[in-house]
């Protein structure tokens, strides 16, 4: 275990007048959002709001039209390797056994070091198995073991439980809020479930039309009662300006992205 | 328990029953003198001339002449498609550069080309290898570039943010992610080449098998040219138990590949 107790601690961000374009079309204005070391930040937001790009974007997969992201007084680019992604599908190399995924792009006596997240993920005993003989629920663990493995400072999750059945989502968010507690990286979520955010993080940030439209702090103790009122009320006001501009947005947002939208979130 | 037993041994022959009936249906004729030896000789005439070729040695001489001919001029053809398919799978200039002049060539009949490649190479080994390799190369070259362009983008993407490049990432995403395309091109590329063989061979030879079967029709020896067509069907499902092996050993991680699936 002594490996991943030796993580550093998280990478504090501060996004500086975040600009992404897509030709014409402005996915991201302006985001000015500074997120202290070691928090859980849950981004929410309508389909098409933005908030993939803005993970991309943290992540390095796209490059930012205009402003700086910056991680403490650096470029968040020169922390990449410090830097992992979890992606909605699980993306396991299908032709490679489940601990050689783990091992992905690691050099060395990276084994050991693969059983461990493996087994801090809980699937020490499936390591010899090809991807396709695993859940959809096992996929994202050992997806996120492989990303634990690198001991990530800042840990990106976008939308990784949202294929998931309610039951294994909820052991997911306990298991990635547990491993969170462990090791104390800075995390961010981008999910559209709004009951997930308020349960799981310690900030909820909205996105709507390229901005951020609410920052609500989540200032409950944990471990969380799920069934609390206190959780119920924030998701309820979250929920509320998420549906607040509607009217004026449906013009734009195409129909089958909304009802979607609509049929995840409740 | 036994009766179980014989149920599943005749499960088991039963698809064998036809094909038998049939070859006693043939010796029958033959032997009461309905079929002319001069249009088909008896299966024991083929099974006797086979006996017969084996024992001098001839049919193993045969059999390895065109056996080698095949391999290598699939080795060549298939190793210029493996690559040239890299080449445009894998890089867009190679792609703008070479994809569509491959195209216009692939659409030639490659045994059109017969007559000019006898008055290039003459009637040499060389003619025949340059066939095969032909024949071979863009079933190879076709199923290669797709399989590249077909890799799941989003596997790439994360091999890339997991620090994966150059050579690495080929190795360990593209080229596993192509290999399933890559194969069915070989199952392919395999017919093609012995298809190009047996037509090279019966044209313009001194040894093979195909010239086993054109001598003996000089000679009226049907049952010679029956077996020759018998062995070609047999090399044909060798290449292809061949093909076979391949996806078994290099798909085990491909749920349609497996072992377990069964039924293939």
């Amino acid at each position: 275990m002594s490996a991943l107790h030796t993580l550093k601690n998280g990478i504090p961000l501060a996004l500086e007048g975040l600009h992404k374009a897509f030709g014409e079309r402005q996915v991201l204005q302006a985001i000015d959002l500074h997120i202290p070391a070691g928090q859980f930040v849950a981004v929410v937001g309508r389909s098409g709001c933005g908030k993939s790009t803005l993970l991309r974007l943290l992540a390095g997969l796209d490059a930012p039209t205009g402003g700086a992201l910056l991680a403490g007084q650096v470029p968040l680019a020169q922390v990449r390797e410090d830097t992992r992604l979890m992606f909605q599908d699980a993306r396991l190399l299908p032709w490679k056994r489940v601990i050689d995924n783990v091992g992905l792009g690691l050099s060395g006596d990276w084994r050991p070091r693969a059983e461990e997240a493996l087994a801090a993920v809980g699937l020490a005993e499936r390591a010899g198995e090809w991807p396709a003989a695993l859940s959809g629920g096992q996929k994202q663990r050992v997806a996120l073991a492989r990303a634990l493995i690198h001991r990530p400072r800042l840990l990106l999750l976008d939308e990784p439980l949202g294929a998931l059945d309610a039951l294994t989502r909820i052991e997911m968010q306990q298991l990635i809020e547990r491993l969170w507690q462990q090791h104390g990286f800075t995390v961010l979520l981008v999910t559209h479930d709004v009951s997930e955010a308020v349960a799981v993080a310690d900030r909820v940030i909205l996105i709507e039309e390229g901005r951020i439209g609410l920052d609500l702090p989540i200032d409950l103790p944990r471990p969380r009662n799920r069934g609390s009122a206190r959780l119920a009320a924030l998701e309820a006001e979250v929920l509320e300006r998420v549906l607040a501009p509607a009217g004026s947005l449906a013009a734009r947002e195409p129909p089958a992205a909304r009802a979607s939208w609509q049929g995840s979130a409740s | 328990m036994s009766t179980t037993h014989i149920n599943r041994l005749a499960e088991r022959l039963s698809p064998w029953a036809l094909p038998l009936a049939l070859l006693g249906l043939w010796q029958g004729a033959v032997a009461s003198g309905l079929l002319s030896t001069r249009i088909l000789p008896a299966p024991s005439a083929v099974l006797e001339a086979g006996w017969n070729l084996l024992a001098s040695g001839d049919l193993w001489q045969h059999l390895a002449i065109s056996g080698w001919r095949a391999s290598i001029g699939f080795a060549i053809g298939g190793g210029l498609g493996l690559l040239l398919g890299f080449v445009t799978g894998l890089s867009k200039w190679g792609e703008r550069l070479l994809d569509s002049s491959v195209q216009m060539v692939r659409n030639v009949p490659h045994l059109a080309l017969i007559p000019l490649v006898i008055l290039w190479f003459g009637i040499d080994e060389a003619a025949k290898i340059f066939l095969v390799a032909l024949g071979t190369l863009f079933p190879i070259y076709l199923n290669t570039y797709h399989g590249i362009r077909n890799v799941d983008a989003g596997l790439v993407e994360m091999a890339r943010s997991y620090g994966l490049s150059g050579f690495a990432l080929f190795r360990q995403v593209i080229l596993p992610g192509a290999l399933p395309s890559i194969l069915v091109g070989v199952r392919f590329a395999l017919g093609f080449m012995w298809l190009t063989l047996i037509v090279a061979e019966t044209i313009s030879a001194s040894s093979g098998i195909g010239y086993l079967a054109m001598n003996a029709r000089e000679f009226l020896q049907t049952d010679v040219v029956v077996l020759a067509i018998l062995l070609y069907a047999v090399l044909g499902k060798l290449a292809d138990v061949a093909a076979r092996t391949l996806e078994r050993l290099w798909l085990r991680w491909h749920p349609a590949y497996q072992a377990k699936a069964g039924a293939r």
